[in-house]
């Protein structure tokens, strides 16, 4: 055995070039697989985090039936929730495991001060927004029950905003104008960062809701009732949060006067909505690193074909050894390792390789890639299976030469 | 000279290319007695090649028999063929058939490995000391003359103390100078070592070193007869005392 990988060796090392483009295609299929796998962990790591970071007691509410499929057409639908619905639900009494709810109105508009300018997501909602989604003003107070109530012209804005708009300046006290109308800075929001999924938590504007829904009254009524984008609801704890959806849902459907069939609104958690993430996240990996298996595949097939070539080559070598004595499983063993080594030797640099892709992502800092020793386990597995699948046929070809050919053979 | 090493009893060949049937031997019988220094000679197209490949358990006979050191040999399957060409036959070749890039003590090893012999090096530095070579043993064939390369195919051949050494035109690629040092450590090996060493030639200046010149036509015997005075070469190059072994 050892003899037969130093004969193996030997006759890599005296192709070199051809070895390292064989290996090649090997290297860039398990790199690939490797560098996606260990990306698609992190990712889903970075989504637990995330539950974890946000609670997983929060609960939202949405117009239109999130199951049915109808999220994509929410916009263009007539069904609606309204800033009642959401006081309904804050009724003590009512709902008894929410904790507290916080209406949301959401438009886009443009935010103006001075020469500088965004475009960006205007939200209206009440106090209990920031402790339900966790938005902790950093610095300056959040907006009270009563700015809420006289619909006062003040923000709240992400930590994005405040710097694109005032740069170095101080933002509190700051009059920013939203559809000519000036509003005054009240807070800003502690950095929150990019989520696993790219979008920026930190490019908010958020006004107590009385204020947006006069600001956007036109969109923001339907039959003389003022309607919300969404309603988010914090159940009193993890373990009630199942309890709360079934009380929002009855309630709901109770004041929607729904007696069968699909609902007009839908009640998930963040939780819910993570886990559905995680898990299209999780399909997708796999996904990606079957397609990138298949260039294993391919490099499999460069062993075959390089083997088959090194077989005709060596025709006299092999002629010889069993002229002084090879069996055919000797030789057949000969070749087989060769292709084994070949194929586990591009392994083992693309596992190299697939680390470094990883740790380049890890540079970017989206979030960090996670190496797992199953998928590397995994992908040493896989070579020497490539290298044995794909080096049987061109070492049987070798083993049942028949030696007196061989020999003659130029 | 004891029992004979090599027996034919009525060896037939017959190869069959397409529909066309090929006659190499029509009925070969002869004996090899052990301790021999024979040539086998022929024109091309004689049999003597696939004459040489059925002594060298390369090929089996079509029908008869061929007893090597007493083993019907075409009773065997591949494996046993293999491990008898391991065990009881040396090749040498003319063009020396070395691997490249292997040094010669690798070379010579190379039988061991397949006979799953441990101790290899020194077996393979023993007889490369034989050949007068031992100055040479990590030298690559690339570095190493004609003369020296067929040297090393000898020392081979003699790895693991063959029955018969079966020489394919042996200074087939050398001048004769070169040619003439080979046939003296074949002398050498036959008179002091009572190796068996049959050569297939058409050299007829190869057959007058020898004892005993076969001739063959047309796949037929036609001629079995001693030399009357063989000649001897001279080792001009190789001590005298490396072939003591």
């Amino acid at each position: 055995m050892r003899q037969s990988i130093r004969i193996a060796l030997h006759a890599l090392v005296a192709n070199k070039l051809r070895a390292v483009l064989t290996m090649l295609g090997i290297i860039i299929g398990v790199g690939a697989v490797i560098a996606l796998l260990s990306i698609g962990e992190g990712a889903q790591a970075a989504i637990l985090q995330q539950i974890e970071d946000i609670g997983s007691n929060l609960i939202f509410v949405v117009p239109g039936d999130f199951r049915a499929g109808s999220t994509f057409s929410r916009s263009i639908s007539t069904e609606v929730l309204t800033l009642d619905d959401a006081e309904a639900i804050a009724q003590p009494g009512n709902c008894p495991s929410v904790a507290a709810v916080a209406p949301q109105y959401e438009h886009g508009g443009e935010v103006v001060y001075r020469s500088a300018s965004l475009y960006t997501d205007l939200i209206g909602t009440t106090p209990e927004f920031q402790e339900i989604r966790n938005y902790v003003p950093h610095i300056g107070q959040f907006f009270s029950e009563q700015d809420v109530a006289a619909a006062a012209r003040v923000v709240a804005v992400g930590a994005d905003v405040a710097e694109e708009l005032f740069g170095s300046e101080d933002p509190i006290g700051r009059i920013v104008r939203i559809n000519r109308l000036p509003f005054r800075v009240v807070a800003v929001f502690e950095k929150k960062g990019t989520s696993a999924f790219g979008d920026t938590r930190d490019r908010v504007v958020v006004m107590p809701i009385n204020t947006a829904l006069r600001l956007f009254g036109r969109d923001a009524t339907s039959g003389g009732r003022s309607i919300v984008t969404s309603i988010n609801v914090s159940a009193r704890d993890d373990a009630h949060v199942e309890q709360a959806i079934r009380e929002i849902t009855f309630l709901l459907r109770d004041r929607h006067r729904i007696q069968t069939g699909t609902d007009d609104f839908s009640v998930t958690s963040q939780k819910d909505i993570m886990d559905l993430t995680a898990s299209v996240a999780r399909v997708l990996t796999t996904f990606l690193a079957a397609i990138a298996a298949i260039s294993l595949l391919v490099g499999g097939i460069g062993i075959m074909n390089i083997m088959l070539v090194s077989v005709v080559e060596r025709t006299r070598e092999i002629g010889l050894r069993k002229a002084i004595g090879a069996r055919p499983s000797d030789i057949l063993t000969q070749f087989l390792i060769e292709a084994v080594i070949l194929s586990l030797a591009g392994g083992v640099v693309g596992i190299l390789v697939g680390i470094g892709l990883s740790a380049l992502v890890n540079l970017s800092g989206a979030f960090m890639a996670k190496l797992s020793l199953q998928a590397i386990g995994m992908a040493v597995g896989f070579s020497i299976a490539v290298g044995l699948f794909f080096g049987i046929y061109p070492a049987r070809r070798a083993a049942v030469l028949n030696p007196i050919e061989a020999l003659r053979y130029e | 000279m004891d029992a004979a090493v090599i027996q034919l009893k009525d060896v037939t060949k017959v190869y069959r290319s397409g529909q066309v049937q090929v006659h190499a031997l029509r009925g070969i019988s002869l004996e090899i007695a052990r301790g021999d220094l024979v040539a086998i000679m022929g024109p091309s197209g004689s049999g003597k090649s696939t004459l040489m490949n059925i002594l060298g358990c390369l090929d089996q006979p079509t029908a008869g028999q061929y007893l090597l050191d007493g083993v019907d040999i075409g009773r065997l399957s591949d494996v046993q063929l293999a491990d008898i060409r391991n065990r009881k036959i040396g090749f040498v070749f003319q063009n020396y058939n070395l691997l490249p890039r292997t040094t010669a003590v690798d070379n010579v090893a190379m039988p061991l490995m397949y006979a799953r012999t441990r101790v290899r090096r020194e077996k393979a530095l023993d007889a490369l000391a034989a050949v007068g070579l031992a100055d040479r043993a990590d030298h690559k064939p690339s570095e190493l003359s004609g003369g020296e390369q067929q040297r090393v195919a000898i020392a081979r051949a003699l790895i693991n103390d063959p029955a018969v050494i079966l020489a394919d035109e042996p200074t087939g690629n050398l001048d004769s100078k070169t040619g003439l040092e080979i046939i003296a450590i074949f002398q050498r090996l036959n008179s002091e070592r009572g190796i068996t060493v049959v050569y297939v030639t058409h050299d007829q200046e190869i057959a007058r070193y020898t004892r005993r010149i076969i001739r063959l036509i047309d796949g037929h015997l036609a001629g079995d007869e001693p030399v009357a005075r063989p000649m001897v070469a001279e080792l001009a190059r190789v001590a005298p005392t490396l072939m003591g072994g």
